[in-house]
Formats: structure tokens, C-alpha cells, sequence
């Protein structure tokens, strides 16, 4: 298991993961590295890594616990079931073409929305903050599905990210018509 | 010419450039000594490749390189904030998308709390759980 914490600075991840006191890596990824690579959109986002290195459980959420249960509707338990049942050798992870399906791909849009995060990050780290903001706000714009700017960066524009910016975000969201949460589907045998 | 700050991933470099109607102009020079790409007779070059520039007047203005220009010819996305006089060059989203089709994992190197870099290919060989979360 690997761990990647998409925040400001160390810091803001430091108490969870002290906390959790952890035997596998735990890695801090202020400039969003990560979801850059891997077309990150939210958290939390869960992959499997088989041991060539092939994705074999695309951009999936999966909680550890069931402590938000109540608001996301998501049980850990569907995934921690599937999860070991592929690392046993029970079932297998999903097949290649179930991969390809269901792997998002970054537009144009969502890179541009990433540029102007790198952006926004770079100024906020000099102390540029209210130029920092134009870029977070922009890249918000580009890519709306995005919450690892929309929401990552609240705590950069001193917005409370449980805050009611946030619930007003996300109802406005729902609103639309659009998924908070998008979890991979059922896809039956394998992956169920 | 004066300062500019370009930032390429985890590069930033200085550059020379200035601001002419909301357009950033690299000095030529400096585009080679801090990315690596030179400009000439209709080509844009790095050591690796060559991409043929249909039109010059829309790469070169007034003898420098235009920055919008040379980040469309890289098929690469650029965020500018003239006034902070910094850019920030993105990746591809081709390129991004072909990485992510190919099905292989790609590789990066992160640090931990205490600032050691880990890397996801050193785990090779392990079935691999890949978490990203925030405390947001």
C-alpha cells in the first residue's frame, strides 16, 4: 500500500498520518504530482497495482471506514471484500478491457485547469496569494469535475473546506444533475 | 528583456522575456539555456526531436519567441500571470491520456513526512493498493 496525500504542506497531512502510525509509505504531494499522472479528479481515489506494474483497478473510491457512510452512501466494505479477495488470489482484478472502459482520460481542459493549479501552487508558496486565487478560481472553471482544486485548494484561499463554500459547492453540483463521488460500477464477477 | 519565471514541473527557471500586449516574449537564448529548445529555418528543436513550425510570424515577434506560441507548438498547456511575470508549462493531455491507456503505472517519486522520496517502481514485484486522500 502507498499513500498520497494531495495538500498544502506536510503538515496539513502530518496528524492523520502520525496518528495511523503506519508500516507502508505515506507520501505528501503538494503540487499534485499525482493526480496529474494519474488523472486524479477527487479523494479519496483508489488504484490497484498488479506486481508488473499494470493498473488493474482504474480510478475507483474506496473508503477505509464507514465514518462518512451516512453523507457519501459508499461502504468500505465493498471494496476491502474485493481488495482481498484479488491480493489472496481469489478473484482476479478486472480484465484489461474492463481497465480500458472504465479509465478516465484527461481533456485538454482538465491539463489547462492543472496548468493554472501549478500556477496558482507555485505563487502560493512565494506568498502570492491573491495571485494564486485567480489561478485556483480559473482552473476550477476548466474542469468544474475537479475537486482537487475546486475543494484542495480552499484551505490556500483561507475558505473552510467543510465549510459552507463547500456544502454550497456541492449541492450546487448535485444540483446539476452531477456525482460528488463516482465510484467504478459493478462490473459483475471480477470486480463485483 | 527582464525577468521571467517559467515553471516546468519541478523546474523553475529564470528567463529572460518581456510582456508586449498580453504576450510574453522569451528571448531566444534564453529559451534554449532554460528548456532546452532552439528555433531555426521553420523548426523548433530540442537534442530529442524537431516539430516543424507552419507559420514563423506566429512563434517570432520583434526577435523573441513567443511563450503562448512555443507551449502550443509542444501540444502542451501554459498557464501566465503577466503581472507576477511567471508561467507555468503543464503536460499534454495526449500525452497524459496515452500514458493512462497503455494501462502501465506511471511512475512517480514523492517525498514522506520526513522528506525521504519514495518511488512507486521500487515497490515492483507487490500488489500494489494506491491511495490518494487530503485532510480536506
Amino acid at each position: 500500500m502507498i499513500t498520497v496525500a494531495l495538500d498544502k504542506t506536510a503538515d496539513d497531512a502530518r496528524p492523520w498520518i502520525e496518528k495511523a502510525q503506519p508500516t507502508h509509505p505515506t507520501l505528501i504531494d503538494t503540487r499534485h504530482v499525482l493526480a496529474d499522472l494519474y488523472n486524479v479528479v477527487n479523494v479519496p481515489t483508489i488504484f490497484w497495482i498488479d506486481e508488473r506494474g499494470r493498473i488493474v483497478r482504474p480510478n475507483d473510491v474506496a473508503f477505509g471506514a464507514d465514518t462518512f457512510k451516512h453523507i457519501t452512501g459508499l461502504e468500505s466494505a465493498r471494496h476491502l471484500g474485493a481488495l482481498r479477495a484479488w491480493v489472496s488470489g481469489e478473484r482476479p482484478a478486472l480484465t484489461a478491457e474492463d481497465v480500458r472502459r472504465h479509465q478516465p482520460l484527461p481533456s485538454e481542459a482538465d491539463q489547462q485547469a492543472r496548468a493554472e493549479f501549478g500556477l496558482g501552487q507555485w505563487l502560493w508558496a512565494q506568498g502570492r496569494t491573491e495571485a494564486a486565487e485567480r489561478h485556483f478560481v480559473r482552473g476550477g472553471e476548466l474542469a468544474p469535475h475537479d475537486f482537487t482544486i475546486r475543494r484542495g485548494t480552499m484551505p490556500m484561499r483561507g475558505i473552510d473546506p467543510m465549510g459552507p463554500q463547500f456544502r454550497e459547492m456541492v449541492q450546487a453540483w448535485a444540483g446539476a444533475g452531477q456525482p460528488y463521488y463516482r465510484p467504478l460500477p459493478d462490473t459483475g464477477g471480477s470486480a463485483s | 528583456m527582464s525577468a521571467f519565471t517559467l515553471i516546468d514541473a519541478d523546474r523553475v527557471v529564470a528567463v529572460e522575456a518581456r510582456v508586449a500586449g498580453g504576450q510574453v516574449l522569451l528571448e531566444p537564448g534564453s529559451l534554449k539555456d532554460a528548456l532546452g529548445w532552439e528555433y531555426h529555418d521553420g523548426q523548433l528543436c530540442s537534442d530529442a526531436m524537431c516539430i516543424p513550425i507552419a507559420a514563423e510570424s506566429a512563434l517570432v515577434h520583434d526577435g523573441g519567441i513567443e511563450l503562448d506560441a512555443f507551449a502550443r507548438a509542444l501540444d502542451r498547456p501554459l498557464a501566465v500571470d503577466v503581472e507576477e511575470r511567471a508561467a507555468y508549462l503543464g503536460a499534454s493531455a495526449r500525452e497524459r491520456a496515452q500514458a493512462l491507456a497503455s494501462q502501465h503505472a506511471p511512475d512517480f517519486t514523492l517525498p514522506d513526512l520526513a522528506g525521504r522520496s519514495h518511488s512507486l517502481s521500487e515497490q515492483r514485484g507487490k500488489k500494489i493498493l494506491l491511495v490518494a486522500w487530503a485532510s480536506w
